[in-house]
């Protein structure tokens, strides 16, 4: 697992409160990792301190699932 | 080494706000302005009751508003004369009186927080108006009676108000209304010794912001240009609040204290600052 996914994945577990093992790639944050509008909001918000990125409305909106937040995080750090 | 706990229960006893009661309306989450507000209110020596919209924040409330020692409510729509006498008569029975109330709500449709004002329709400037400004007087009619021995009222409000923002649109009418509403409850509640003021804090990535086109080129706008060539944190607006909520301020009312780094003296761009490119880069 790369850097970037081990810390996505780290911010997930803390936010949401789930189980390591449920936060896989394709986990959906709203279907499968129970969040609300506001947890989701709240996590681009903590991917954005942690990785010293901005993550535009836009962007954030296509951030559905972990693997989406790794994609994105991975793109946006290696810039 | 110092005990924590210990200087805890001294300030309760000794703080500027020891022995006061206060209601907090608008905590999100940790990263809310009524956070660092709450925060401090406490390492001051306040006790303090929270209200929360509906039960995604209700859910975020509870756990920080039991980290302080604080009592939840319950929900609170500001909208609705009923809940908010609900909320009234419920701090009534648990505590008899209050001694303050801080006022953190504000709410627009995100779709009308970009682009032009002139866009504004009529049902979401009325209920942006209703919500971000008549809130705070709603809550005042209601405080009045349970003020006895004085008060304090504080809002929050932002430069958007003085002057154009881009993107703060219909809500930088609000805080203008709110802010005339703060001169206005002021007088008429004067004379019974309850102040009514205002922080006008500088802009702060809470949960509230992240529904604000471009923000992130509004905070680095600030960092770059405010005489402290920084922005502001939710624990410096909390002990500035402390100050207006306790005795500190007893000769203060009607007032917006900006707590902005600075910013609000600023006419234009500080030449040494860097340029700013498109929106958010740097």
């Amino acid at each position: 697992m790369s850097d970037v996914a081990e810390r996505v994945k780290k911010i997930v577990i803390e936010h949401l409160g789930v189980d390591a093992d449920k936060v896989v790639d394709n986990a959906n944050f709203i279907e499968d990792l129970g969040a609300d509008s506001l947890d989701t909001v709240e996590l681009v918000m903590a991917f954005e301190e942690e990785f010293s990125v901005e993550i535009p409305d836009d962007a954030a909106e296509t951030i559905v699932t972990v693997g989406d937040a790794v994609n994105f995080l991975e793109k946006a750090t290696a810039a | 080494m110092t005990q924590p706990e210990a200087m805890t229960d001294d300030l309760i006893r000794s703080g500027p706000l020891a022995g006061k009661r206060g209601l907090i309306l608008g905590l999100a989450n940790n990263r809310s302005i009524a956070w660092g507000i709450a925060k401090a209110a406490r390492d001051a020596g306040a006790e303090l009751a929270f209200t929360f919209q509906g039960e995604s924040l209700g859910k975020r409330v509870r756990p920080l508003a039991a980290e302080l020692g604080g009592v939840v409510v319950g929900h609170c729509d500001v909208t609705d004369a009923a809940s908010l006498d609900a909320v009234f008569g419920e701090i009534e029975r648990s505590w008899g009186k209050l001694d303050f109330v801080v006022h953190c709500v504000a709410f627009s449709d995100k779709d009308e927080l970009t682009g032009r004002y002139v866009n504004t329709t009529a049902e979401n400037f009325s209920n942006t108006l209703l919500i971000s400004c008549y809130s705070f007087t709603a809550i005042a009619q209601r405080a009045e009676p349970l003020m006895r021995d004085g008060g304090s009222l504080l809002t929050l409000t932002y430069y958007g108000a003085e002057k154009w923002m881009p993107h703060y649109n219909v809500m930088g009418v609000a805080k203008a209304a709110l802010e005339a509403s703060v001169r206005y409850l002021a007088a008429d509640l004067g004379e019974k010794n309850i102040r009514v003021n205002a922080i006008s804090a500088g802009p702060i990535k809470t949960l509230a912001a992240s529904g604000i086109g471009d923000f992130r080129y509004i905070l680095k706008w600030n960092e770059y240009n405010a005489p402290l060539r920084r922005s502001v944190s939710i624990e410096e607006v909390g002990e500035s609040a402390v100050f207006l909520l306790s005795p500190m301020s007893r000769g203060v009312t009607g007032e917006i204290l900006h707590v902005d780094a600075g910013y609000h003296i600023v006419g234009m761009k500080n030449p040494a600052a860097p340029d700013m490119g498109a929106l958010g880069k740097e």
